[in-house]
């Protein structure tokens, strides 16, 4: 008994994290197949593919962000605003039509950087915790979100709509955009410096400090490019609705959602480690739930309760093997989780 | 600390003021002059009391997210909380009066079994309390909407509304009275050992580890408080507001707001709950304020986001003037509101 119980956190060491997301991946669409065949409906066909690929699209370019700025030892609450401002942005300037698209995706995009860049600098230079720092930038674009717009408002000219509605063998245009950017994003970590330096400072401010890096220059940056990735889903999602709305990033519930998705896809959310694949993951097991639900029926108020089940569960899941793996490394110091 | 008990009561309390935790009560004075000002009406004792009835739900839920924030945590469960709960008693207790007991009783169990699920994942299965209760969020809302198809529903009978809208002799408010029993509790608490141990464990967990606390059994209390916290807000909001499954809604952000602007250090091990609670009546009051002068009530998140982004950087800065070494005079701690950053290295932002 003892041999077995012990051996067992040798063996899993060896997987890394997004193996693991991956392999709850398959687990759950190999449990999604048998709930839906017994359900009398067939689950691999190219419809699924499609479907669970649109409902990862929107979710997945938040999530992105939100990956580089909890790797970078922050947190960013304010996803869902900025997405409903990128929505009202881009659909208040393309209303004058075509012509207005490429203005109206750049001025969103920019709105975005620069509320990405309040962000980080408040975070930096004023020391305020990220979850407050975020939290109340989005209370206050909120504020303004809702006393000036009621409603819908603008309109998207229907060759920025194509952009929502394209499929390329089955496989829709925003979500190749989106794991585009994922690439980008994994690029950016793994293959440059200031990745690099993102790592350095999620994992320990102080000592990344003391190596020479500046440590707020990764934070800023990793805002701005969270904040710039939550305007492209707002632009999306104005490309799907073909209006800007001043609710529709709320209604997501983007802010907590990716959070989740960040934390299923195994990085940590005390910063430092992980990475943009296993958020990918983490998302399509989302996709993959929200669907199966959606073709079974369930009562659209249960799925909160299954998704909030599945994030406690595959954390602690997690959190329980990353206690077996941490300390060799970072002995005593560094590991206050 | 020991400097601070061996000088005069005065200076004591000057310096005191000085502290973010004490300075959410100079707020108070300051808003309630304004508030005076732009309508006399509502310096009046009765006004007065009425205002604080009103905010009595979210100056106890503060206190609740006080306990776990000071232990270095998060409790995002609180506003499915206090919707399940409120829930709970439409359905529960209806129109029968004998319902009454056995229906708190259940919502109380309810609020601890919470509470215990917080904690225990928390701590024993090492998941960052913000995942937790967020999950436990997402299953209590779903829970709700599922129960009530998100439409209101039940209608608890009215001597149990008179909980959170009768008053003793039509003088004082039961909720006045629930929040002053339950703040002179919570401050009881504080001084207790218990207090002084949840302090230690949200300070230096590793610390109160080796010095022989049950670290868990400590963050776990403080759960189930933030629970049952939030289950006497719901009493007090069915009374107030009758039933819906949109009752609670942000009252999770709205308590960590007012603990924040009461001077607690988010990370835990830092704080007076006493200015938590003192937190959510100034925020209250801040509305109110700018609702007399005539600003729309749709900028209300606007202001509290300034003024969480405010108080937590001004706090910061005043926290890490009163934490140098004792060569630097008192003096210069107690201006310590007046921002003067001193480029000390802080932990990581995003540190839970």
């Amino acid at each position: 008994m003892t041999a077995i119980t012990q051996a067992r956190p040798a063996r899993r060491a060896r997987l890394s994290t997004t193996a693991i997301v991956y392999i709850v991946l398959v687990g759950v669409i190999a449990l999604s197949a048998v709930l839906v065949s017994a359900a009398g409906e067939s689950f691999f066909t190219s419809s699924t593919l499609t479907s669970v690929l649109t409902l990862m699209s929107i979710l997945g370019f938040v999530a992105i962000g939100q990956t580089l700025v909890i790797i970078s030892g922050s947190l960013d609450l304010s996803v869902p605003y900025v997405v409903s401002t990128a929505s009202i942005v881009g659909a208040g300037i393309m209303a004058q039509g075509a012509a207005g698209v490429v203005p109206g995706v750049l001025a969103a995009l920019l709105v975005s950087a620069a509320i990405g860049a309040a962000n980080g600098l408040i975070v930096t230079k004023l020391r305020v915790h990220g979850f407050i720092a975020t939290l109340g930038v989005g209370l206050i674009i909120s504020g303004w979100l809702g006393t000036s717009f009621q409603g819908s408002f603008g309109s998207a000219p229907p060759e920025f709509r194509l952009i929502g509605a394209t499929l390329i063998a089955g496989v829709p245009l925003s979500t190749i955009i989106m794991l585009a950017c994922a690439g980008l994003a994994a690029l950016l970590l793994h293959r440059t410096r200031l990745g690099h330096h993102i790592y350095a400072v999620g994992g320990n401010a102080h000592v990344a400090r003391l190596s020479g890096v500046r440590t707020q220059v990764p934070v800023v940056v990793s805002h701005i490019l969270c904040s710039m990735l939550a305007g492209l889903a707002g632009l999306l999602l104005l490309a799907r609705t073909s209006v800007g709305s001043p609710t529709i990033g709320s209604q997501g519930g983007y802010d907590l959602m990716s959070i989740a998705a960040v934390v299923l896809g195994g990085t940590l959310l005390a910063g430092g480690s992980g990475g943009v694949l296993g958020t990918i993951g983490g998302v399509a097991i989302f996709a993959v739930l929200d669907h199966v639900m959606g073709v079974l029926e369930v009562n659209p108020f249960f799925k909160d309760f299954v998704r909030g089940a599945v994030i406690i569960v595959a954390v602690a899941l997690y959190a329980w093997r990353s206690l077996q793996r941490r300390p060799p490394r970072f002995h005593g110091k560094g590991t206050r989780t | 600390m020991t400097a601070l008990a061996q000088r005069s009561p005065g200076r004591r309390f000057l310096s005191a003021l000085a502290t973010p935790g004490g300075a959410v009560f100079v707020l108070l004075v300051v808003l309630l002059v304004a508030a005076s000002i732009a309508n006399p009406r509502f310096a009046e004792p009765d006004q007065l009391v009425r205002f604080l009835a009103r905010t009595a739900p979210i100056a106890i839920a503060a206190i609740g997210q006080f306990f776990v924030i000071v232990s270095g945590e998060f409790d995002l469960s609180m506003g499915a909380v206090i919707a399940a709960q409120v829930v709970i008693a439409g359905n529960v207790i209806g129109q029968d009066e004998a319902m009454i007991l056995p229906g708190i009783a259940l919502m109380l169990l309810v609020g601890v079994v919470v509470g215990l699920l917080n904690g225990l994942l928390t701590t024993l299965a090492k998941v960052p309390s913000f995942i937790v209760t967020l999950g436990t969020m997402l299953a209590l809302y779903g829970f709700v909407r599922f129960l009530t198809g998100g439409a209101a529903t039940g209608n608890p009978v009215d001597s149990f509304r008179e909980i959170g809208r009768g008053s003793l002799g039509d003088v004082l408010p039961y909720p006045v009275i629930i929040l002053v029993v339950l703040a002179v509790g919570a401050w009881l608490l504080m001084r207790a050992p218990f207090g002084h141990t949840l302090l230690a464990v949200g300070d230096n967990p590793v610390a109160a580890r080796l010095s022989g606390t049950r670290t868990g059994a400590v963050k776990v209390a403080a759960f189930v408080l933030s629970s049952l916290s939030a289950t006497v807000a719901g009493i007090l909001l069915v009374g107030y507001a009758g039933v819906h499954p949109s009752i609670g809604t942000g009252y999770e952000f709205q308590a960590i707001t007012a603990v924040v602007l009461g001077g607690a250090v988010l990370g835990g091990g830092r704080g007076w709950v006493l200015s938590a609670a003192a937190g959510a009546i100034a925020l209250e009051l801040l509305f109110t304020v700018l609702n007399q002068v005539g600003i729309d009530s749709t900028w209300r998140p606007s202001v509290q986001g300034i003024i969480i982004i405010l108080a937590v950087a001004l706090g910061a800065v005043a926290w890490r003037t009163a934490r140098r070494p004792a060569s630097v005079t008192r003096a210069e701690a107690a201006a310590g509101a007046d921002p003067d950053p001193i480029p000390t290295p802080t932990p990581t932002p995003g540190e839970q």
